[in-house]
Formats: C-alpha cells, structure tokens, sequence
C-alpha cells in the first residue's frame, strides 16, 4: 500500500457542476460529474465488472449496469445505519453507533470482490463512528486496482446541504434527486422500537483535502476534481 | 410470455394474509402470496406474486416473481422479475429480465442472464 505522500493528485477545476436543467419531477437535477466520466471509461470497456452501488436503490443505476452485462450489489449504508439496534455508547461515554454490529450486518463480501464501488456523499452523511469503519471494509472488498468514486461537500456548501440520490442518466452525467424524508426507528427505555418520519439525512462534517487523503491512507490512489457546486469528487484506486 | 399479474385473479392459487407455512412450498401453477412463507419456493413454470402484505423468507425459484411486499432470499426467475415500489427485498436476484420501480428497496445483487437466441 502507498502513503498518502506517495498518491497521485491532481486537480480540475470547473470541469465538473450542475446544470440547471430541471429533471423530471421537480426534485431532480442534473450534473456533470468529471469523477464519474473518468470511471465510465472502465465499465464502458471491460466485461463482467462486480458493481457496488452503496446509494439508495436506484433502477435506472441497476439497469445502466445489467444492459452492459455487469453485475450490479445495492446496498443503502445511510438507511442501514438507522437501524434501532446501533446506537451504544463508547468507553466515555459517548452516543455512537455501533460499528461491529454494523459491519457484521452490511458490506458482508468476500476480500477483493468488486471492481468498483459507487460510495457517493456517504461519507458525508454517516455517523462518524461508522466512517473510519466503512473505508476500512470497502478497502478490503475492493480488487486491488479498483475504484470507488466518492463526493464531498466543502465548507461553502453550509451545513443544511441536502442529502442526495444518484442516478447515471450518462456517461458523466448524473440526476440528482433530493431526499426529503427518511422512516427512523429508535428503540426506546422500554425496548420497543419507536419509528418516525424525519426530514432527510443531515450533513454530518465537511473534510477537507487532509481529512480525505488520511481517510483513505491506505488506498494507491487518489485523485480529486473540484465541481462548480461545492462538491469534491474523489476517485481512489485500491 | 405476458409479464405475471401483481393483482390476485380469480381461479388463481392464493395464500391470504392470516396464513403462515414453513417449509418446502412447490407447485405448477402461478402463485399469489399475501401471507407468511419461510422456507423454499419452487414455481419453475409458473410465476410468483408476493402480495403487499406477503412476509417472504426463502429462496424462490419460479418463471416470474413480482414483489409488492418483503422478501429475504435468493431470487431465481427464469424470465422476470419486477419489484414495485412498496417491495423491501433483501438477497441476490438472477433473472433474464428486471422492472425496479421507483421506491422499492433491494439490498443484494443483481445477475441479469441472458440467453442467447440461435
């Protein structure tokens, strides 16, 4: 595995960045995403690819991957991480979720298993206990020389950026769909399990380049692309 | 073949919302399910519906299979699959052919075989 100090980086600037261009419904956007275009290369070249697409369901993700003849694993993190089971607290103290739990109930894959993986604004919208966790599991299914695209907010994004699903509508074009609300169950001081409707995931932290870079140490790679719409896309290479 | 029905049609073998079985269901006839199955199912010829209220936990093995309701399994359908928008499904699907509506949640693989025409 190569040091951060040893990665490949490189920026561009305005390469990437939503467009106005209204979707259908009124929730969806579409935007350029420079990441995505350079990961397209691979699934529009290659046959067979082991597909990880960590948002929430999306048919039109599943359909873009099985026309190609790739097999496509949909697994939505930020839903899992609601479950009522989770929440412990650490050794001060502390309200986190537990992340032993959570590994043991999601990204159960063999070791080098994919080929990509689609992680999107997870990192983002995780509960921190579970980020350090999750990097460290999608490191070990992924093949050595495989990618995971991921996006993060930079500081001008403000704390109340919505949280998103994506769709590839193109080879570096993605619609956006806004997540309004999400079912949250907690489990109460009785043990029964109390579940509401919420407003959408909120945005936990913003990284900055140092935090990414140390975020994935462990991957060969990692290469970012700054977006016009205060979104870094990052691509790292196992 | 004509996509399998999401809605129970008269004449068609149904397993209502109060009924709960364990073990191997098979049959040769198309199969709608609101109740509670665990085990296998097994429709090589004939399709499955798993209805809004159908609790399935099994492997299924049928020529078409929609899902309205949860199902935690492994899917095998010989021709199609569709998931509509109230479908919680948790485990591989392998079909020929796949209708996700928006909505429906899946946790697991999707393996699209094709077969080719000669």
């Amino acid at each position: 595995m190569s040091s951060v100090s040893q990665t490949f980086m490189k920026f561009f600037r305005g390469s990437s960045g939503p467009e106005t261009i209204p979707a259908q419904g009124s929730q969806k956007l579409t935007r350029r995403s420079s990441g995505l275009g350079e990961l397209a290369r691979s699934w529009e070249t290659a046959e067979g690819l082991c597909v990880l697409d960590l948002g929430s369901t999306s048919p039109t993700n599943i359909r873009h991957f099985t026309e190609r003849g790739h097999r496509i694993y949909s697994e939505d993190l930020l839903t899992a991480s609601t479950d009522p089971e989770l929440p412990t607290t650490d050794e001060q103290g502390n309200a986190v979720l537990d992340s032993r739990k959570f590994l043991a109930d999601n990204l159960v894959y063999p070791a080098a298993h994919f080929d990509v993986v689609l992680c999107w604004n997870l990192p983002d919208y995780l509960d921190e206990s579970l980020v350090k966790p999750v990097v460290g599991r999608l490191w070990s299914v992924l093949k050595p020389g495989g990618m995971l695209l991921a996006f993060f907010h930079t500081r001008d994004a403000g704390p109340d950026s919505p949280c998103h699903r994506f769709h590839i509508v193109g080879p570096d074009t993605l619609e956006m769909q806004k997540i309004e609300l999400r079912r949250e169950a907690r489990r109460g001081p009785t043990g029964a399990v109390h579940t509401a409707i919420t407003d959408g995931f909120q945005l936990q932290r913003v990284f900055n380049n140092r935090h990414i870079e140390t975020l994935f140490r462990d991957f060969a790679s990692i290469k970012f692309f700054l977006a016009r719409d205060n979104i870094r896309e990052v691509l790292v290479v196992r | 073949m004509s996509a399998p029905s999401s809605a129970p049609a008269s004449g068609l073998a149904q397993i209502g919302k109060s009924v709960f079985i364990k073990g191997e269901l098979s049959g040769s006839e198309d199969l709608y399910l609101d109740g509670q199955v665990e085990g296998s199912i097994a429709l090589k010829g004939n399709s499955l519906t798993v209805g809004p209220n159908g609790q399935v936990k099994a492997s299924v093995e049928a020529k078409g299979v929609v899902v309205q309701g949860k199902l935690e399994g492994n899917v095998q359908a010989s021709d199609r699959v569709e998931l509509r928008k109230s479908a919680v499904v948790t485990g591989d699907i392998s079909t020929q052919r796949i209708s996700i509506e928006e909505g429906a949640y899946l946790k697991g693989k999707v393996d699209i075989h094709r077969t080719d025409i000669k």
